[in-house]
């Protein structure tokens, strides 16, 4: 087996290929801007650096967010349509999960991301496999917690999440091996967009004369 | 490349409302599959990006199984992929871009990240054969009003002029929606004007008296008429006398199609150019293209209009145009092609 495994859910874009066993390889870039850019050269890397070729692809794995819209799009895109050309399974794996995975806490926790508009996107854990509560959308200072907190949240919002913990991102080298061991719920390539659009209906029509 | 001269190419477009997945052979259309989100934006009265670029991303594998399905060709079989990569609303042409990469990794293809309107030039190709070279190429629409001298479509094309503030197809939804008409505005303008008198109103033609003809000699202005048929409309309404609506929607669109026709013909006069050809979803206006035809016979000038199908917005020309760059052994984008929003027309690959 062959799983490709990306998330662009965050300012990460993190790419990774696991064989069943083992990571073969990985690529990890931040910026919160280049999502669409990066994601494909990322995934050429992947491939070769691992002697592998499309044709060997088992599986897809994607994270689904929540995250901001745009760069969530580029990964959901991806996979899909590698799934479509391909011909093979494309698993959706919630972003917050991934982070909570990579803990290492024992006990209750919170993942908490960006969501920008002075806004996170939360989840609340019992332990790094099992999600309690969530995924939202919230503001940090009605979530505030003294639990440990995970996720990019944590660091800007540290006056309403004082015990930061690692890691700030996902890592695909995790969600990839999550689809593997099916250790998370596995989902539908779908984006968890938690927030309608952005937009209102035109009211009267302002007068010119 | 196997077949160098009849490529077969995968276009994609996803700059603005409609996912178009398009697959030509050379100049031969092979398939034209298109899902729109227009009657999700018609309650909002224009397009909404967030609302289209989720809408593209649903659209997209439907849309290019449809694509595939009815062009009877094997992805396998594609040579190559385009894809618009500017301008139009970045969030909806990151879908796209995205999509045409992870196409082309998969198959093992090159990538052409190509200009939006270039390839509404290069669509003609795929209902009337060869591009004359040069041409001009009027192209209207919701989203552009510009007015390009084409001597390559694959590499050397020159705005001569756009429009520098409402496009020509943004006039006519915001008169529609003036009117109580749906959006989008064309369509319904175009059948209301048929029963309403063209000179009942003189409307404003923008940019063509003697100092904005020195200035702005092909370029276009229709903020000042829409302004012009709200004043007229709402001094109607204040004195309580009913709207004509066909007559105001005739004499609008007499306006907009005279300024269009006007630059059209002028420009090609000015620079030499025996073939016009005219694109963009306004295209489809018959006033405009019976206008155009008339005053550009009177100077023996040829004018080429695609069928409405390949005007608006589609991955076909997309398709086409990347047939042309490929038969001209043009190199295709790297694997890091952004999107551009503002992409000018002289950059015709990204």
């Amino acid at each position: 087996m062959l799983m490709l495994a990306f998330d662009t859910a965050t300012p990460a874009i993190t790419v990774a290929l696991h064989d069943g066993w083992a990571t073969l390889s990985e690529h990890h870039t931040v910026d919160a801007s280049r999502h669409g850019e990066l994601l494909a050269p990322a995934i050429a890397h992947v491939l070769e650096s691992a002697g592998a070729t499309r044709e060997d692809l088992t599986g897809v794995a994607v994270g689904v967010g929540p995250g901001p819209f745009t760069g969530l799009r580029v990964g959901l895109a991806t996979a899909r349509t590698f799934g479509a050309v391909l011909g093979v399974p494309v698993h959706g794996v919630c972003t917050l999960d991934v982070v909570a995975l990579a803990t290492e806490v024992s006990g209750p926790f919170l993942v908490a991301t960006n969501a920008r508009r002075k806004e996170v996107y939360c989840a609340s854990y019992a332990d790094r496999e099992t999600r309690v509560g969530g995924p939202e959308v919230a503001r940090p200072a009605d979530v505030a917690s003294p639990l440990p907190v995970a996720g990019e949240g944590a660091a800007l919002y540290p006056e309403h999440f004082p015990s930061a913990v690692a890691p700030e991102y996902p890592s695909a080298a995790v969600l990839a091996e999550a689809a593997v061991r099916r250790t998370v719920p596995l989902l539908e390539p779908v984006p968890l967009y938690l927030r309608r659009p952005d937009v209102a209906e035109p009211g009267a029509r302002k007068p010119v004369l | 490349m196997r077949v160098a001269d009849e490529p077969v190419v995968l276009g994609i477009e996803t700059s603005c409302d409609e996912t178009g997945i398009g697959i030509v052979r050379g100049s031969t259309l092979l398939s034209d599959a298109i899902a729109s989100s227009v009657d999700e934006h018609a309650r909002f009265g224009g397009v909404v990006p967030e609302v289209a670029s989720r809408a593209h991303l649903e659209a997209m594998v439907p849309t290019l199984e449809r694509a595939c399905r009815e062009s009877g060709v094997a992805l396998r079989d594609v040579d190559a992929i385009a894809v618009t990569s500017g301008p139009g609303l970045t969030g909806a042409l990151l879908v796209g871009v995205a999509s045409a990469k992870a196409l082309a990794l998969s198959l093992g293809r090159p990538v052409y990240g190509v200009n939006h309107l270039a390839a509404h030039v290069a669509a003609d190709r795929l209902e009337h054969g060869p591009l004359p070279e040069p041409c001009m190429a009027l192209l209207v629409s919701g989203g552009h009003s510009s007015l390009l001298l084409v001597e390559d479509v694959t590499s050397g094309v020159e705005q001569l002029g756009s429009t520098i503030d409402d496009a020509a197809g943004e006039a006519f939804d915001k008169v529609a929606r003036l009117l109580g008409l749906p959006f989008p505005g064309g369509p319904h303008i175009d059948r209301e004007a048929r029963a309403g008198d063209p000179a009942y109103v003189e409307f404003p033609r923008g940019l063509t008296s003697g100092r904005d003809m020195e200035r702005h000699r092909f370029d276009f202005s229709f903020s000042g008429l829409k302004t012009a048929v709200a004043r007229w409309v709402e001094a109607r309404e204040r004195d309580g006398e009913p709207v004509p609506v066909a007559d105001v929607a005739a004499s609008f669109q007499e306006a907009v199609c005279d300024v269009l026709a006007r630059k059209a013909v002028d420009a090609c006069r000015r620079r030499g150019v025996d073939d016009l050809l005219i694109g963009g979803g306004v295209a489809a206006n018959s006033r405009l293209r019976a206008m155009t035809e008339e005053r550009a016979g009177r100077h023996g000038i040829r004018v080429r209009v695609p069928r409405p199908a390949l005007c608006t917005d589609n991955g076909a020309m997309v398709a086409a145009l990347g047939a042309e760059l490929v038969s001209r052994g043009r190199s295709p984008s790297a694997l890091d092609l952004p999107v551009d929003s503002t992409m000018p027309i002289t950059e015709i690959v990204a």
